[in-house]
């Protein structure tokens, strides 16, 4: 009986050998493409706009590389501690090549974790070491969204003219509003370009920014926009995960900028435009080199050449006439370079024009301001590294509050 | 039907079933009870599972035994992860046996996670690491002792509420760790990363987990003995039990919450050095993650007794670790893997009420009677 078991066990393993090996391509050199393996950590599940945004850049790369099911893994909710290592470690044990992050915080930890696994690739976005640690399966990687967030203010600045030319206020009352999350370089870069996008067709605008303290809070977001439009602001935008600001904007009809993804289904009355990080085409350029056994860039900024920084449609009825096509003309511009959206042409700081500004691009305990980021007058933003570190406050926009965290 | 009406006019009506507090029930007949409970939470679990997700339960089940036991790596981060439940859940327990409603451990947990992280930014580098890691467990002992020892000296002295004080202490102790955040990064990002290659806990037998583990299984068996074979031990039982007594046998009541207090509080501090020192290696306001208040429901389900303490941090950290393997192989969010740690949780602490009590129906009762 025993005989007969371990012989029919023998032929059963022998069988799956040879179907195993039946389907698989001729292997050259390494892992096949059909062995390949995606890992991804999320702080948060799909509940947050923010982790939803990345989830759906890793089903779109998917689909467009035909992986299957099984060669992506996604780990939720793994915080920015010990366990974000072990998250990571899990996944070179599931065979991941590829590993992925998605939160600012999980970087130290991944960074471990890459230490000690030289043979798989570790990819994070919003980070900032790379390129200063030089490990060769280490990758940061952003995108210029402020050229997004520029293109959005277009939009809003078209819409103040609007409201200028139809008499409902006057050009001194071209006032923003800006629900910020924290004072800190990505935040400041975003409504600074938000800004410089509005005044580029708006001259006389202005803008009140206040801050939340918080990535994601409903109720701070409402509360803090419908402040800002009892102060006098006739446009919101933000940038914080909630629909609180889009929100207090339909409730009083305020014309709305949104963030992260059409706010459009809740707010029909007021919403104009978003904009947001598309990192499909990251994933799909990080899994392709992995896959061709190429290195994967050091730290890589998608831009909207890339498909990387996408607005959504505009909504007709509440934007100016004639908006999308200034879009779409001020996007080309952007594309071939004859427009940059922090031309020190465009700003003052104290009224006055920058000529050169020393920002913190390397990281360091000091937090020294190393690196000269202005030539041939203009600002250059996610070009020495990908995360953004335009953190100066310009003349025309006023910071209620300030929120370090 | 008026028959009846007319027969039971006379007396009270009784019910259908009623609840008697059981008399002391034999270990086999209890455990028979909970393996009972788990088995019905399961078919619960199996059925919920079909009718919400439409997956087969078993790839469920198997989902779950294998992220707490699938490998070896998995086994470590089970041990390490009960390891610093445990810690917690050791250190409120004294508390809790004095019948003082610490729901501060979170806080007090925190702030320890502080003490730890500040010796390590002001310090790393400027003095002798051995130093270093002495002054880490020091300062995060004491730290973690005085934010458990304010609320006690308010019940001690005015009868101050103390569940609503620790728990706001822990409010307090966030804010504190979000303004130092701002303090220590003036980018704004409030992001600390790995404080590394200074007051390093040392690696035994070549893993870091190792040394967490050692501490706190030395830590159950001491606390074992505290509660049970110590004068003490003894005051606490005391106390939790009726505080009148206790100054009637010359207690000091005052005196018993305090020191309990500050021991508790001292242990949640070490808790955050293990956690600080060892695993993270920075700190962030969620640096503790909830663990203060899981740690009550491990030592509640436990009866308070440390040893028994070992069973349900196992329970509950192969359950957390067992939904997180169900989300990622099933690929979709918490939301499902919670209610199946929730019905499974439930039924758990649902039967310990049939432990305690049984259901008598009427026609028992009258038979008893007879």
């Amino acid at each position: 009986m025993k005989k007969f078991l371990s012989l029919a066990l023998i032929a059963a393993m022998l069988l799956s050998c040879v179907v195993l090996f039946g389907s698989c391509d001729p292997v050259d050199d390494g892992k096949t493409d059909d062995e390949f393996k995606l890992g991804v950590i999320c702080l948060h599940d799909e509940d947050s706009t923010y982790d939803l945004n990345f989830i759906n850049g890793v089903k779109e790369a998917q689909k467009a590389l035909g992986l299957r099911d099984d060669q992506i893994i996604i780990k939720r909710n793994i915080p920015e501690s010990n366990a974000c290592y072990e998250a990571a470690l899990d996944l070179v044990d599931e065979g991941c090549d590829v590993i992925f992050a998605n939160s600012f915080g999980h970087e130290t930890h991944i960074l471990q974790a890459a230490k000690e696994k030289p043979e798989v690739q570790f990819c994070h976005a919003t980070g900032t070491m790379a390129h200063t640690e030089k490990l060769s399966n280490f990758h940061n990687a952003f995108a210029s969204i402020y050229e997004g967030r520029y293109l959005a203010g277009v939009a809003a600045g078209m819409k103040l003219n609007q409201m200028i030319e139809d008499g409902k206020i006057t050009a001194e009352q071209a006032k923003m509003g800006y629900v910020g999350a924290f004072t800190y370089a990505e935040v400041i870069s975003g409504y600074t370009s938000f800004y410089l996008g509005a005044k580029s067709v708006c001259p006389s605008v202005t803008m009140d920014v206040q801050f939340t303290g918080s990535w994601y809070d409903e109720n701070a977001e409402r509360s803090t926009a419908n402040a800002l439009i009892n102060k006098g602001c006739v446009l919101i935008s933000q940038h914080a995960d909630s629909m609180g600001a889009p929100t207090a904007c339909e409730d009083k009809g305020i014309p709305n900028i949104s963030y992260n993804g059409s706010t459009q289904a809740h707010c029909p009355n007021t919403f104009i435009v978003s904009s947001r990080i598309n990192w499909a085409p990251y994933f799909q350029y990080i899994c392709t080199q992995a896959m061709k056994g190429e290195a994967i860039a050091t730290d890589w900024t998608g831009t909207i050449a890339t498909g990387s920084v996408v607005l959504t449609d505009v909504n007709t009825a509440v934007a100016a006439p004639g908006t999308v096509e200034a879009i779409a003309q001020i996007t080309e511009e952007l594309k071939n370079g004859t427009r940059h959206v922090f031309a020190t042409a465009n700003f003052t700081v104290e009224e006055k024009t920058l000529t050169t500004y020393m920002a913190d691009v390397d990281t360091d305990a000091a937090f020294a301001k190393d690196t000269e980021v202005i030539s041939n007058g203009v600002f250059y933003e996610s070009k020495f590294r990908s995360a953004p570190y335009f953190d100066i406050q310009i003349d025309g926009i006023t910071l209620l509050n300030t929120n370090f965290g | 039907m008026a028959k009846s009406l007319n027969k039971g006019a006379g007396k009270t009506r009784e019910p259908l079933f009623h609840i008697v507090k059981r008399p002391t029930i034999p270990l086999w007949k209890s455990w028979v009870i909970r393996i009972i409970a788990i088995l019905a939470a399961f078919l619960v679990c199996g059925i919920v599972t079909y009718l919400l997700v439409q997956r087969n339960p078993l790839d469920m089940y198997a989902s779950m035994f294998r992220g707490s036991l699938g490998s070896k790596r998995k086994l470590w981060k089970l041990a390490k992860d009960m390891a610093v439940l445990l810690c917690i859940s050791l250190a409120i327990t004294p508390a809790f046996r004095m019948k003082f409603w610490n729901i501060g451990a979170e806080g007090q947990v925190l702030v320890g996670c502080l003490a730890t992280t500040a010796c390590l930014f002001y310090l790393g580098g400027k003095v002798p690491d051995a130093i270093l890691i002495a002054l880490m467990l020091v300062t995060a002992l004491l730290a973690g002792a005085v934010w458990g020892v304010i609320p006690a000296l308010f019940k001690a002295k005015w009868k101050t509420n103390e569940t609503l004080f620790t728990l706001m202490m822990n409010y307090v102790a966030t804010y504190l760790v979000a303004f130092f955040l701002l303090t220590w990064t003036p980018d704004g990002s409030s992001t600390l990363g790995r404080i590394e290659g200074v007051g390093m806990l040392p690696v035994l037998f070549g893993n870091s987990y190792v040394l967490i583990i050692l501490v706190v299984a030395i830590l159950t068996v001491a606390m074992y003995i505290y509660l049970n074979y110590t004068k003490h031990g003894y005051e606490i039982s005391v106390v939790g039990e009726s505080e009148n007594t206790a100054r009637y046998i010359g207690i000091s009541v005052p005196k018993v919450i305090i020191r309990t207090m500050i021991l508790s509080g001292a242990l949640c501090g070490l808790a955050g050095f293990l956690i600080v020192g060892g695993l993270d290696r920075t700190i962030y306001t969620e640096s503790v993650g909830g663990q203060g208040f899981t740690a009550i429901m491990v030592s509640w389900l436990a009866k308070f007794d440390p040893i028994v303490m070992i069973l349900t941090s196992f329970l509950l950290i192969f359950l957390d670790q067992g939904a997180a393997q169900v989300a990622q192989d099933f690929n979709m969010s918490d939301a499902f893997p919670s209610i199946i740690t929730g019905i499974i949780l439930f039924f758990i602490i649902g039967c310990e009420f049939f432990i305690n009590y049984k259901v008598v129906f009427r026609s028992a009762k009258k038979e008893v009677k007879e």
